[in-house]
């Protein structure tokens, strides 16, 4: 059975909705800046925040006004999965609606702010239920109508990626007939921090396969994606097939993927196998790279020993967005769509300088081309290693 | 301070730091390689090696090279220390 | 859907982390319902160990339990359910991070990754599987378990290893108190081996799992319908009552529900606690009293008689509503 996208929803620090994403990506425009909402001691890291408020973004969601408290992160998650819904136009009554949502910090956001005035017993009802992963998740459910399968997934980095096979799989498997699937985060204190104890966080913007990169730009935002099968999907809401997926564990370190890039390998062949792919077959890889010295030389060469010297088109858009964690996935599979839509491929910020390791270098140029498949990868920690397929329909 | 009394002071830290339960202070080789052999630390423990020597000695090491240096056995550390106090006299 | 319950390793305030599957410890007016916990160090490797928090012991501990009574089984996925996963090592971190910003271990960050504790399974089974983890309050161990199902019956895997798993956190436990709970707190960790095919000690059959956010009316009806099932198949409901009138009034009254008259009705939270992945601790023991031919007496609400065919019924702050059916596997 295939598996199509037919909607899609996005809000990075680049823009909201695909036409302004798309815009941006042709442009090469870079959505980095100093932290500029909340207060910090990092402030010199560069981050990709998302322009509007909290209040903004309330006004832009929609949400119900008796939602008086919700965390940032399902702000971004309402405005873009509300897009995709929109987007896609087959009908909904009568059908299994599915909702796989994907978070790394859930009400983070809100929690670190409001923590004291919590605990210290000025707390209701709704500031509770929005602090755990499932927040966002019951927020965009219950604005949206969605009651059977509503879950959430979190597996770092990787989560919307996981996300969406999650949500191809209850399709195939006859458990739901359209399902909304992608992820949402923040950027918060807690993760600023977080990864800038790891020392991976670049204080000059990331470079993603530059030879002379020096880690992560964080960024924020949130994407959705709608998938059905053939039998529901309206042809004019098709955009593309989710051909292949899938997930393995590298179970090689708690936090670092290996130099080999064994793990990131085999997600990649696994994919291809369920796809019924050969690597020649693939066209553009929408690539991790997140700029750690670490990740784009262990992708590097796990693409190096998939497609051998034979390296499609390849390319990062970090550079553009920042990374925005659990949302990286379903932006990627966003760009990756576009770049099936379009027949375009799309360029790398950030890169200046090959890394001698490896026999490829990103595409840099923005420029026209026939894509019929399109990889994209997401790593996270733990070694969860997600690659998903698209391909033009 | 001397050298000896410190690497065992040291030795203590670590232990604590790195919750190395099972370790005691005289089952560390003082000139032994602390990662990836010897104790097998990894890049996590290396951090919180940088954090001990940044905390209780005021010792700040930014570039990757000097710490790879530093942080090759307890010597080396109480070498770096030891270079320190000697600077400040 | 099937799957077939081939091993069992339960951490849980009962005495089971020995394998005794023993349910009859009492802890009269505790507050809080914590682990019986084994000597972990027989179970974890000492390198990974040593920078664990008590959940990821748990966890992995649980684990090498099920693994251990299963023989030598590399499963081909490894699925986590769990609510509020690293949620200590968060609060950890966020309230050094709100001290200072400055000197911060990354320990407790690296810890709170709500993927850890799959990862970190995978890690000691040097398992290179599908992996992955719900989180998703009162039903991320149903979410996992539906995907396990997923995995056997679309032939994508022999063996998936199941868990379900949350700690007690006092900080999160005192804001659910002030919003008006006041069930006894629990945890646990509980993790399956679910097989495509019956080996070895089989527990029970799993025949059907879903979840529902704020369902309709007649959830459970169409359930049933939806897996083949009349309400007369079902001999026992296993519920998830805690004591509390605005969790326990969601059931309703036994005799005037929807199955037969004389269905035996047990509960479970007595013996676990209330807690988001408290569903996981009532598979663990539907299925073995599906073995051993009965329930513990103090389980037994109403008509004790021998479990056949039960229907786990469980819902959290009458949000996350999830309905499981595990029968005997003969």
């Amino acid at each position: 059975m295939k598996v199509l996208i037919t909607g899609m929803g996005i809000i990075t620090a680049v823009g909201t909705g695909t036409d302004e994403t798309l815009a941006a990506l042709k442009s090469g425009r870079s959505g980095m800046d100093v932290v500029r909402r909340f207060d910090t001691a990092h402030r010199h890291i560069p981050v990709c925040e998302v322009k509007q408020s909290n209040g903004e973004l309330r006004d832009m969601s929609g949400i119900p006004s008796d939602k008086r408290y919700c965390s940032r992160t399902a702000l971004l998650g309402l405005i873009a999965a509300r897009q995709a819904m929109r987007s896609s136009h087959s009908k909904t009554a009568g059908r299994r609606i599915g909702l796989v949502n994907a978070t790394t910090t859930g009400g983070m956001d809100y929690h670190e702010v409001h923590y004291r005035k919590m605990s210290s017993g000025d707390v209701c009802a709704q500031e509770v239920e929005l602090l755990d992963c499932a927040g966002g998740t019951h927020l965009i459910a219950d604005v949206l109508g969605i009651t059977d399968n509503v879950t959430t997934v979190s597996t770092a980095c990787s989560s919307s990626a996981n996300a969406i096979l999650t949500g191809v799989r209850m399709i195939r498997n006859g458990l739901a007939d359209k399902v909304l699937a992608g992820g949402s985060d923040a950027l918060t204190r807690f993760t600023l921090n977080g990864f800038n104890t790891l020392e991976i966080l670049s204080p000059t913007g990331c470079r993603p396969f530059d030879a002379n990169r020096n880690g992560i730009t964080l960024g924020e935002g949130a994407a959705y994606v709608v998938l059905e099968s053939e039998k529901t999907a309206l042809p004019d809401d098709i955009l593309c097939e989710v051909s292949g997926y899938a997930n393995v564990s590298e179970a090689y370190h708690q936090t670092s993927s290996s130099p080999d890039g064994e793990g990131a390998a085999m997600a990649v062949r696994k994919a291809l196998s369920v796809a019924g792919l050969s690597p020649d077959d693939i066209d553009y890889i929408h690539a991790h790279g997140t700029g750690t010295q670490v990740n784009d030389l262990s992708e590097g060469r796990a693409v190096e020993s998939v497609f051998r010297n034979r390296t499609p088109p390849l390319s990062s858009t970090k550079g553009s967005t920042g990374h925005t964690l659990a949302a990286a996935g379903s932006a990627g599979a966003i760009i990756s769509v576009l770049a099936i839509r379009e027949q375009l491929l799309f360029a790398g910020a950030g890169f200046h300088r090959p890394m001698p390791e490896l026999s490829f270098q990103p595409n840099t140029l923005l420029r026209q081309a026939t894509i019929n498949h399109v990889l994209s990868n997401s790593f996270g920690f733990g070694g969860s290693n997600t690659s998903l397929i698209f391909s033009r329909y | 301070m001397d050298k000896t009394t410190l690497m065992e002071q040291l030795k203590v830290q670590i232990i604590e730091t790195l919750t190395l339960e099972d370790v005691k202070p005289e089952d560390i080789d003082s000139e032994a390689p602390l990662f990836v052999e010897g104790l097998k630390l990894d890049s996590i423990d290396a951090l919180e090696l940088i954090l001990l020597l940044e905390k209780q000695y005021g010792i700040k090491i930014e570039d990757p090279k000097a710490r790879r240096e530093v942080l090759q056995s307890v010597s080396s550390m109480a070498d770096r220390i030891l270079k320190k106090e000697k600077n400040n006299l | 859907m099937q799957a077939y319950i081939t091993s069992i390793g339960l951490i849980s305030p009962q005495d089971t982390a020995s394998n005794r599957f023993s349910f009859d410890l009492k802890h009269e007016n505790a507050p809080v319902l914590r682990c019986v916990e084994p000597d972990y160090k027989q179970l974890i490797p000492p390198l990974q160990l040593r920078r664990m928090s008590r959940i990821l012991k748990m966890g992995m501990g649980a684990a090498q339990i099920c693994l251990n009574n299963a023989g030598e089984i590399q499963p081909d996925a490894i699925l986590v359910g769990t609510g509020l996963a690293c949620v200590n090592e968060l609060e950890s971190f966020m309230l050094s991070m709100l001290d200072s910003e400055q000197g911060l271990s990354s320990i407790p960050f690296i810890n709170s990754s709500h993927n850890t504790i799959a990862a970190q399974i995978s890690k000691m089974l040097h398992n290179h599987s599908y992996n992955n983890t719900y989180c998703h309050r009162g039903t991320s161990f149903e979410s996992a378990l539906t995907d396990a199902l997923m995995l056997l019956n679309g032939q994508e895997a022999e063996h998936v290893l199941l868990g379900g798993i949350d700690e007690y956190s006092e900080q999160y436990h005192s804001l659910i108190q002030k919003t008006g709970d006041t069930a006894t707190a629990g945890e646990g960790a509980a993790f399956f081996l679910l097989s495509r095919q019956p080996a070895g000690k089989v527990f029970g059959r799993i025949t059907a799992a879903q979840t529902f956010y704020k369902p309709a009316d007649g959830f459970i009806d169409a359930f049933l319908s939806d897996h083949h099932l009349r309400h007369d198949d079902i001999d026992t409901v296993l519920c998830g009552i805690n004591g509390t009138e605005s969790n326990d009034q969601v059931y309703g009254h036994p005799a005037e529900g929807i199955f037969r008259r004389d269905t035996q009705w047990a509960s479970y939270k007595h013996l676990c606690g209330e807690y988001t992945t408290g569903g996981s601790f009532a598979l663990a023991l539907a299925a073995c009293s599906l073995l051993n031919g009965r329930f513990p007496a103090s389980c037994i609400l109403r008509n004790r008689r021998r479990p056949q065919r039960i229907l786990i019924y469980n819902h959290y702050h009458r949000l996350n509503y999830s309905l499981v059916t595990v029968e005997r596997a003969q």
